[in-house]
């Protein structure tokens, strides 16, 4: 069975390479010289112990460090086809965010109507016509499996809905772009069981759509959902592979005996 | 402690044994506290007895229907004639003047601060504004009077000496860093997460600060519009000194005329025996000053809730 | 659209749109400006006509109808015992007051009450205080139009500001400290005299400063009073040779104070008069900057020393 799935794999392009990349807050050194590559159309989970660097390392792939004073990049993000290296400093990082969404570890839905919080990405791209947004509204909200649920009070205030819907609308709101990546900061860690459970099976279904890169505190939620695995630890990369080797057999005595559950 | 012996309880250190003491002690402190926060709704009944009081007395003389009709205001002289009107339009056109000035700079003061400006001009620049809202307003009138209208002349040679333009400029410079300082707290309350949101959809600072921190500040930004409006209409020295005293019912504001607070002020500054015609006007006027406000603060209120249940 | 177009577009729209922080950038300084430059104006020319008046004699001369000669003695001397009156009444009502919506109040409708109350007392403009006291204080208590009365209505004015800034200082405090107190058998009112009031006694002190400062240049409620503004002789001072040596009688004495006297002299047309105008603006404004001043410098000493 899962031999299927790596020569699968192996046959997926790279959608981006991270190439000798550090990370400093201030002097601090946050990503220690990180080299790995996210597979196109597919899912790749950041997993390791807290404050092992993985949610600095997601947000370096929408330059979301830029935002804070202080902070400096090292080495390179390649993004294919266009082979361009968006931590580069003429590289403008409002460009990087229009190609790369992101989802937030918990839900951050606008002051806004549903239907606002969706087309927000379009209108700051400065499309206006009512039927361009509708259809790509609705689009994206069945994509997030939220259509059937909000479509008669589209207009009410997003912070109406329940926290595993709004997290779904967040997810809307950062397809309705089409975006080439996606990124999940633990998008389910505020999240109870059940609303887990469908904000899982829905980053499974849009891996077709879109190159994932999640990050999750949850070991069983990476096996899960992705089909490569980053194991991180003290801001460096320990081992990178495909989910079910890393789980199964990992190289590594580190990563072993995080998940095993020896520490963590 | 029913239970055990009175030799027990004896056998206790003496301290615990007189507690109905200090309680009483706790009991008289926490009255006495409670009365001195009782004194502010004691305050405001004050106000409004004081008020409604010298009021009653003054309607008595003066039908409500000519007080809120006539075109004039000129209770002390033999032709007496008790019209509110001239008094709330030089209050409402020197207010207006105010928060033309006020609410669009302060606002724009605000969203800078908190959204562009480097951390050092922030810094900087948020004591300075609290300063700038410390300078007495007499400082504001002599400035008005002064140095404004002149200017203003140069520009407007037929602009009078006293006129309500000169004096609602500077009132709104004197409102700005009330409206800014307020605001801008509230857009720094915006939790970051909001901003990141926005920020990781490619939004500009200029769109997440209009489109996400603005409706998200929304009801703070409100209460320091109408504390604005209630500063500007309550003001009283900048239009004493600056506006004229002469009740002028007019809606153009290169003109001069007596705000309700400039009027007070004017009959304040004379000696009207206590109890005379005169002397209950300027409870009426005040009172009309204090339901102006409270209009404001009331719709402010019902405004901020309203739009609570829409959005 | 090939993947290059989209760029392109992109790329476009960005352009587009940063102009626009641009633009803000340069009206949000402009905006900025305004407020730094008017202030900056309003100083030296303060400074320019009222400078040259300033002078030891301008402090120890009454004033006068020749403005030569004229001074600001009376009035200075009246603001300083005017404070005294709005110190002793607005700051034990304001304490009490924030300590015990802070600590004692119970949920109910009389603390809703009360607290909705203060928030509104703080919009009510100053001149409505001035003609509470005018009715309540001259005349129904009989006070006249003295230093008592004026001292008494400025009190009532800052009073929201002293229970809002003691309100957010105790609050800053942390349970545990409270905790901690009990834990030792304290009672509630040990507590909080003992603790809460001596840690939150730099935010309370910050809150009364602002709250005097504010004071000191109110003019509307004291004109209301019916202060008069030709005032050419001191108090009865409050320090006797004789005993009982306290004497209480200033409190009932006639007397002008700081802002009124510069209305005054702004109010004559002769522009002699209006220099002394910009002389005693100019003590003023120094008097109330370095008051706020301070109190800016002592919240942030705060801020940087205490971290609970």
């Amino acid at each position: 069975m899962h031999e299927s799935i790596v020569t699968n794999a192996a046959l997926t392009q790279y959608k981006s390479e991270v190439r000798d990349l550090s990370f400093y807050y201030g002097e601090f050194n946050a990503l220690k010289n990180i080299n790995m590559a996210l597979h196109e159309k597919q899912v790749t989970a950041l997993i390791g112990p807290s404050g092992c660097g993985k949610s600095t390392f997601l947000r370096c792939f929408n330059r979301m460090h830029d935002l804070y004073p202080g902070n400096r990049y090292v080495g390179d993000i390649i993004l294919h086809p266009d082979n361009v290296n968006i931590l580069a400093s003429n590289v403008d990082p409002i460009e990087v965010r229009m190609r790369i969404s992101m989802v937030f570890q918990k839900p951050n839905p606008f002051p806004k109507s549903i239907y606002e919080n969706v087309a927000y990405g379009l209108r700051v791209r400065g499309v206006r016509q009512r039927a361009v947004l509708d259809e790509k509204v609705e689009e994206a909200l069945r994509d997030a499996a939220l259509w059937d649920e909000v479509k008669d009070r589209l207009n009410q205030l997003a912070f109406n809905l329940s926290g595993g819907q709004q997290q779904r609308l967040c997810i809307a709101r950062a397809l309705a772009t089409d975006p080439e990546i996606l990124l999940f900061d633990e998008p389910t860690s505020a999240l109870d069981p059940i609303a887990t459970a469908s904000i899982e099976e829905l980053i499974t279904d849009l891996k077709d759509k879109v190159t994932i890169l999640i990050v999750t505190h949850n070991m069983q939620q990476a096996a899960r959902v992705s089909d490569y695995t980053a194991y991180m630890y003290l801001g460096e990369l320990i081992e990178f592979g495909v989910t079910d080797t890393i789980f199964i057999k990992p190289k590594n005595k580190q990563t072993e005996d995080y998940i095993t559950g020896r520490f963590g | 402690m029913t239970a055990k012996s009175t030799a027990e309880i004896n056998h206790q250190p003496r301290r615990l044994g007189y507690s109905y003491r200090r309680n009483l002690r706790e009991r008289f402190i926490e009255t006495l506290l409670f009365l001195t926060a009782f004194a502010s709704v004691a305050i405001t009944l004050a106000i409004m007895v004081m008020l409604v009081k010298e009021s009653f007395v003054f309607f008595q003389h003066v039908s409500i229907w000519d007080f809120l009709t006539d075109t004039q205001w000129t209770p002390l002289f033999d032709d007496a004639h008790y019209g509110i009107l001239p008094l709330v339009s030089g209050t409402l056109v020197s207010s207006a003047v105010a928060l033309l000035v006020a609410i669009p700079l302060g606002t724009i003061i605000a969203i800078y601060l908190s959204e562009f400006a480097p951390f050092t001009v922030r810094e900087i620049a948020k004591p300075f504004l609290e300063l700038l809202g410390g300078v007495p307003t007499i400082v504001y009138g002599y400035f008005a009077l002064l140095f404004v209208t002149p200017l203003l002349q140069k520009i407007f040679p037929e602009l009078p000496g006293f006129s309500l333009l000169s004096a609602g400029l500077v009132m709104g410079i004197m409102i700005i860093p009330y409206v800014s300082s307020l605001s801008e707290d509230a857009m720094r309350a915006v939790p970051m997460s909001m901003r990141e949101g926005s920020y990781a959809m490619g939004a500009t600072r200029f769109q997440t600060a209009i489109r996400v921190v603005m409706p998200a500040a929304y009801s703070g930004i409100a209460a320091a519009y109408i504390l604005g409006i209630s500063r500007a209409v309550g003001e009283t020295m900048v239009v004493a000194v600056a506006a004229g005293m002469q009740p002028n019912l007019t809606w153009n504001p290169m003109e001069p005329a007596a705000t309700i607070t400039a009027y007070i002020v004017q009959v304040s500054l004379g000696d009207l025996p206590h109890g005379s015609i005169g002397y209950q006007t300027i409870f009426a006027a005040g009172f009309t000053l204090l339901l102006m406000t409270l209009t404001f603060n009331i719709i402010g209120h019902v405004l901020r809730k309203r739009y609570r249940e829409i959005y | 659209m090939s993947n290059a177009d989209k760029l392109h577009e992109i790329r476009a729209i960005i352009v587009r749109h940063k102009r626009w922080d641009l633009v803000f950038m340069v009206v949000g300084m402009f905006a900025l400006m305004i407020a730094v430059l008017t202030f900056t104006v309003l100083f030296t020319q303060m400074i320019i006509d009222g400078m040259p008046r300033l002078s030891w004699d301008f402090f120890t001369s009454f004033p006068s109808r020749r403005p030569g000669s004229a001074g600001i003695l009376s009035a200075w001397v009246g603001t300083s015992l005017v404070m005294l009156v709005t110190i002793a009444a607005a700051v034990p009502m304001g304490i009490g007051a924030g300590v015990y919506l802070e600590e004692y109040a119970p949920k109910n409708l009389v603390t809703e009450i009360i607290e909705i109350n203060v928030t509104n007392l703080a919009g009510v403009p100053s001149i409505i205080y001035g003609l509470l006291a005018l009715g309540l204080f001259v005349y129904q208590l009989g006070f006249g139009q003295s230093i008592l009365s004026a001292g008494l209505a400025l009190a009532l004015l800052i009073l929201p500001v002293v229970i809002v800034t003691t309100r957010e200082s105790i609050r800053a405090i942390p349970v545990a400290i409270r905790e901690g107190a009990y834990a030792l058998g304290a009672t509630k009112w040990q507590t909080v005299s003992d603790h809460l009031i001596p840690y939150s006694a730099a935010g309370i002190l910050t809150g009364i400063i602002i709250g005097l400062a504010r004071a000191i240049g109110e003019t509307a409620p004291i004109i209301t009073i019916g202060a008069m503004t030709f005032i050419a002789f001191l108090p009865p001072s409050p320090v006797q040779t004789d005993f009982p040596f306290l004497s209480f009688e200033w409190l009932m004495s006639p007397f002008t104070v700081m802002p009124i006297q510069m209305f005054n002299w702004v109010s004559r047309p002769e522009e002699a008069f209006q220099l002394n105008a910009a002389a005693a603006g100019l003590v003023l404004v120094v008097m109330t900057l370095a008051m706020n001043a301070f109190a800016i410098y002592l919240r942030y000493r705060m801020r940087k020393k205490i971290k609970w």
